[in-house]
């Protein structure tokens, strides 16, 4: 094993050569923070958020496609990046609809994490209130495109770990949205096999499991009924 | 077929020549105004009145001067007719007769032309771009020829390097430089591709090339893919541009025929075939990656550089990747040698470059002027200046570049130069405004562009471009404020740092060069401060 060592942050790193950037970073225990990034899947270098400063180079480098070279210096967290950061983040939030409270990735959301992560409180940006639509033609899973950031983690993830290629991007700019299938319903896509990978590695509410909805909650209405009457009729079977 | 034998065949179609051509226009700015009739008509007038013997009509491609056409050109004198109509047809001939005309005379030794200086159109609108045995009566493919049997690929590498050429797709990256990496790629597949996608809005440099002259540029891709050791080329057009890819799917078919494209090319061990790729019209498939995953026919989405596509293009094979133009280049570089040609221009910016000069200006047209000519030269002279009022400012570059103010006019036409001034080369577009021109209109003109045209995949360009044109258009309805203007240059730094590829990366171009040149006309449209708060601010400072 060759190796190569660099600076981060100063710390001087040993790494295996041919590593990222943010590889390394991980293993000096320097958190970067990602978004379109996952562990098994090839590179998409979307969200920008990894993007980190690197001594002789005026260009910011994203961490994750960035291959670690000898004697490299590296800055993971600038005030300029810092600054970067959170102006991705508010971008984020303004071009979907993420209201939190009501969202079954509540507590569990890598956007939220992150937003958290680079104290972004509000969005200096204005909400665009996309109506791009939820699909829940599929028997077990359910996708709001609202929520999506399309980071094309599911993309890859259906593409090169499940073999089935359910997903692709269909148009362009900010008309971009997540394709099932031949732009189908996701539940007539024959392609799925319902492995759910997709919803493990979607980083927000966008592709959820069905039952865990808030907006699922189905009140037993014919209950009330049932026990109004059964007290005034004395009826107790229902 | 040897060089003898080429030399010959040019000199037999030299000779077949009649002593007068009446040469007109078919590029499809002339055809939308009913050229091929008038070419119909000259035709017939030249039959009516028994000319033939020595008088010829021929359809050419593009002359230049556009915005005045349709044109037709008498070679012996050069006499130049603009406007034409269909009518005044009969009335040319005669002029050749003893007769008279009524179709407006232009005047060829306008600086227009006189300061023009032609490599790359050397052939454009004096031979017919449907005739392979036209470009060869013009010296043609005799440069391929030369490299082939004169030459080894490093040394045409040399060549071109040595010629100080650059990229002209908008880059400016020293083409032999780009040459040298893929020749030093192991050998095994190699693809050559030329870029003809030109998404800028209002360019047609390429368009023209294409359409007047094809085999200049398949004669520059064959000797690349002889440099770098090449034996397939795709050439990527617009499917908006038909006339070009018509012309295109015929020379190359005349091509082969003649044994210059093909296996064997002049019968030497050199094997080179030419496919061409229509792209459906997106702006951000002009950019490498992305027209590359054009061609092997994924979504046009552009990819993080490094790899560059020298080291793992089109089917991760090296390629080459050039835009029209630069390849239009080539032939004359390597018949009339890189010394010659690095005396054009300037120091870092070699050659000629084409610019489609449109605008608030008198002349309209396509131009092909040595680097290092000024903008005023530009402009004023050759463009005649704007015809009523004065000129505020030239945009270079399209959406990538920025607008130039008038107190900069004296700025030399050079990569470096452009760059320095806040603006880039580009592709070619160089568009004139005058004082009524709104800057912060024309801001919002280019970043409606780019949000349109951003693929979508980063999140800065897909979402950075929709909210600085939601904020020009806030400030242009007047209900912007001053925090608004500097939250918008803030983004628009952001949005240049941060993305992935070249269309966001220099998107806030057309915004940031007006707010630093003409920085008084956002102001002008701020909000007013509530009048309460006026003299806090003032007591504030
Ligand atoms: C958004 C975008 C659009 C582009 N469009 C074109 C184009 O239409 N034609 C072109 O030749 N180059 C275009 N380019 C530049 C190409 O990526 C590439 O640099 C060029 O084709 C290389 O050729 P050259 O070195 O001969 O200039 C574009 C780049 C970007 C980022
Ligand atoms: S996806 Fe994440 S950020 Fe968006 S609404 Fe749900 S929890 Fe909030
Ligand atoms: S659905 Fe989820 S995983 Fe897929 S692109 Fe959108 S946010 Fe990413
Ligand atoms: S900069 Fe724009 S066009 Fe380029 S990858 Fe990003 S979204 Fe796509
Ligand atoms: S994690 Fe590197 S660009 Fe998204
Ligand atoms: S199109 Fe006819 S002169 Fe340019």
């Amino acid at each position: 094993m060759s190796i190569t060592t660099l600076k981060i942050n100063g710390q001087d790193v040993v790494t295996e050569s041919g590593k990222t950037v943010l590889d390394a970073a991980k293993e000096a225990g320097v958190a970067i923070p990602t978004l379109c990034h996952l562990e098994g899947v090839s590179e998409a270098a979307a969200c920008r958020l990894c993007a980190v400063e690197v001594k002789g180079t005026p260009k910011l480098l994203p961490a994750c496609v960035t291959p670690v070279s000898e004697g490299m210096e590296v800055e993971t967290n600038t005030p300029k990046l810092q600054d970067y950061r959170r102006m991705i983040v508010e971008l984020f939030f303004a071009e979907g609809n993420h209201v939190c409270s009501i969202c079954v990735a509540n507590g569990n959301c890598e956007l939220q994490d992150v937003a958290i992560e680079v104290g972004m409180d509000h969005s200096r940006f204005s909400y665009r209130f996309p109506d791009r639509g939820v699909d829940l033609s599929h028997p077990m899973f359910g996708i709001d495109h609202n929520r999506c950031i399309l980071c094309t983690r599911c993309v890859r993830v259906c593409d090169e770990v499940e073999g089935a290629h359910v997903w692709d991007v269909g148009n362009r700019g900010e008309a971009c949205y997540i394709v099932s299938g031949m732009d189908q319903p996701w539940g007539e896509v024959s392609a799925c096999t319902a492995c759910g990978k997709c919803v493990d590695a979607c980083p927000t509410g966008s592709i959820f499991r069905k039952g865990t909805t808030t907006g699922e909650k189905a009140g037993d209405r014919a209950k009330l009924e049932f026990l109004v009457n059964a007290r005034d009729k004395q009826e107790w079977s229902r | 077929m040897d060089l003898v034998e080429l030399k010959a065949l040019a000199a037999a179609e030299q000779a077949k020549f009649k002593p007068v051509r009446v040469n007109c226009c078919t590029s499809t700015g002339c055809q939308a105004a009913q050229s091929l009739e008038i070419t119909k008509n000259l035709a017939k007038a030249v039959k009516d009145r028994g000319l033939g013997d020595r008088v010829e009509v021929v359809g050419v491609g593009c002359m230049g001067f556009c915005g005045r056409g349709p044109l037709v050109q008498i070679s012996t004198d050069d006499q130049l007719f603009e406007a034409v109509t269909p009518d005044q047809a009969a009335g040319i001939i005669a002029s050749l007769d003893g007769g008279s005309t009524d179709a407006e005379v232009g005047d060829v030794n306008h600086p227009f032309f006189s300061r023009q200086f032609h490599i790359v159109r050397k052939n454009s609108g004096k031979i017919n771009p449907d005739r392979i045995e036209d470009y060869i009566a013009s010296g043609g493919y005799q440069a391929l020829y030369k490299a082939l049997f004169e030459l080894s690929p490093d040394e045409v590498v040399t060549e071109i390097t040595q010629s100080g050429l650059r990229g002209r797709g908008g880059g400016g990256f020293p083409t032999g430089v780009k040459w040298a990496t893929v020749a030093k790629m192991p050998e095994g597949q190699k693809y050559v591709i030329c870029n003809g996608d030109e998404g800028d809005p209002g360019a047609f440099m390429d368009r023209s090339v294409l359409e007047s002259d094809p085999h200049l540029v398949l004669e520059g891709m064959a000797i690349a893919a002889y440099a770098v050791g090449a034996d397939h080329g795709y050439i990527y057009v617009r499917a908006e541009y038909p006339l070009a890819i018509d012309r295109l799917n015929k020379a190359i078919k005349q091509a082969k025929k003649y044994g210059i494209l093909g296996s064997q090319i002049f019968d030497s061990p050199f094997d080179f075939k030419i496919d061409i790729r229509i792209g459906a019209g997106a702006f951000v498939c002009g950019e490498e990656t992305a027209l590359i995953h054009s061609i092997e026919g994924k979504r046009g989405n552009p990819r993080t550089r490094p790899p560059y596509p020298a080291q793992d293009g089109l089917m991760h094979c090296p390629t080459l990747i050039n835009n029209v133009e630069t390849y239009a280049n080539i032939a004359t570089i390597i018949e009339k040698g890189a010394d010659w040609y690095s005396q054009i221009g300037t120091e870092g910016s070699k050659g000629t470059k084409i610019f489609a000069l449109t605008g608030k200006i008198r002349n309209n047209g396509l131009i092909e002027v040595p680097m290092g000519i000024t903008l005023r030269e530009i402009v004023e002279e050759m463009g005649g200046g704007v015809p009523d009022g004065t000129i505020k400012a030239v945009q270079t570059g399209g959406p990538s570049g920025g607008c130039i103010p008038a107190h900069l006019l004296d700025t030399p036409v050079d990569y470096d130069s452009l760059t320095k001034v806040g603006s880039m080369m580009g592709s070619g577009g160089m568009v004139v405004m005058d004082q009524t021109t709104s800057m912060v209109e024309v801001a919002q003109f280019y970043m409606d562009f780019c949000r349109e045209e951003s693929c979508g995949k980063c999140i800065p360009c897909r979402a950075g471009t929709v909210q600085l044109h939601s904020m020009l258009t806030r400030l242009l309805a007047r209900e912007a404020t001053a925090a608004d203007l500097e939250t918008m240059a803030a983004l628009c730094a952001m949005v240049k740092e941060m993305s992935l590829c070249g269309l966001g990366m220099t998107a806030p171009n057309p915004v940031l060069s007006t707010l630093n040149y003409f920085r008084s006309e956002y102001e002008e449209l701020l909000q007013p401060m509530p009048a309460r708060l006026q003299n806090s601010a003032v007591t504030a400072s």
